[in-house]
């Protein structure tokens, strides 16, 4: 089972590789339970957008 | 009578200049270097002053003209012997397990929190402040990884070339950039308070 490390790390290294499916299926159900996680997947994102602007 | 020439302003184009340098500086950590691509983007703008296009700021186009300087030098310096080696990636060495505990999960005070209207700081000069603030708070190798990934845009293959770095080494010094960038701006903006 993914812990909220793994799923950060999975989350950065997104943005440079795409992941495998099952890299993927498990960070989707660890993203499901976790809202910790799901916010910093969006913040990820934001983190990029603030960069370019 | 205003002289409509883009360089006509000594002053400004000196404290662009120093602007310059302190970007340059920290993508390229080689003072001369550094000196170099801004000496070329400065010629490259002044030769090719009749097409600056006054619809932008002379900033926005002297960093257009760097942006591209500064990737030459990058590219350029796999293709050369190497100066001064850098240290493979000293900052993997920093526990990044204070945010989390033994099990690999958050612990409770650094699990992320909601970001209120996140689309309309982009017009906040506070909030630029604040964001700069936790740019220059980053250790070195990552902000230095992090702009030439983000704000330069050179792919991971580019950035593992010109620093010598492995794409591993390369993964974990962005993921520690964003971890820490992330943490900086919600405790001293999104948790703050600063923005209500």
């Amino acid at each position: 089972m993914m812990n909220c490390q793994q799923a950060t790390r999975l989350m950065s290294e997104a943005q440079e590789r795409p992941l495998s499916l099952k890299e993927q299926a498990e960070l989707k159900v660890h993203t499901l339970i976790c809202s910790g996680c799901r916010r910093f997947g969006e913040q990820m994102h934001l983190l990029r957008r603030f960069t370019k602007a | 009578m205003n002289d409509s020439r883009p360089f006509a302003d000594n002053g400004q184009l000196n404290e662009l200049r120093q602007q310059m340098l302190s970007f340059a500086r920290l993508q390229l950590s080689d003072e001369q270097q550094a000196e170099d691509v801004v000496q070329e983007a400065l010629a490259g703008a002044l030769k090719n002053a009749a097409a600056f296009n006054r619809a932008a700021s002379l900033k926005t186009w002297m960093f257009a003209i760097l942006k591209n300087k500064i990737a030459d030098a990058l590219r350029g310096r796999y293709r050369q012997p190497q100066m001064t080696d850098i240290d493979d990636c000293k900052d993997c060495s920093l526990a990044d397990d204070q945010l989390f505990n033994e099990r690999g999960h958050w612990h409770k005070d650094d699990r992320p929190q909601r970001w209120d209207a996140p689309e309309q700081l982009v017009h906040d000069e506070h909030f630029w402040r604040v964001f700069d603030r936790c740019l220059d708070a980053l250790p070195a190798e990552q902000a230095r990884v992090f702009m030439m990934r983000e704000f330069i845009e050179l792919d991971s293959q580019e950035i593992c070339a010109a620093l010598e770095l492995t794409t591993s080494n390369l993964h974990v010094l962005l993921y520690r950039a964003r971890l820490r960038l992330r943490e900086c701006l919600e405790d001293h903006w999104f948790g703050a308070g600063e923005n209500t």
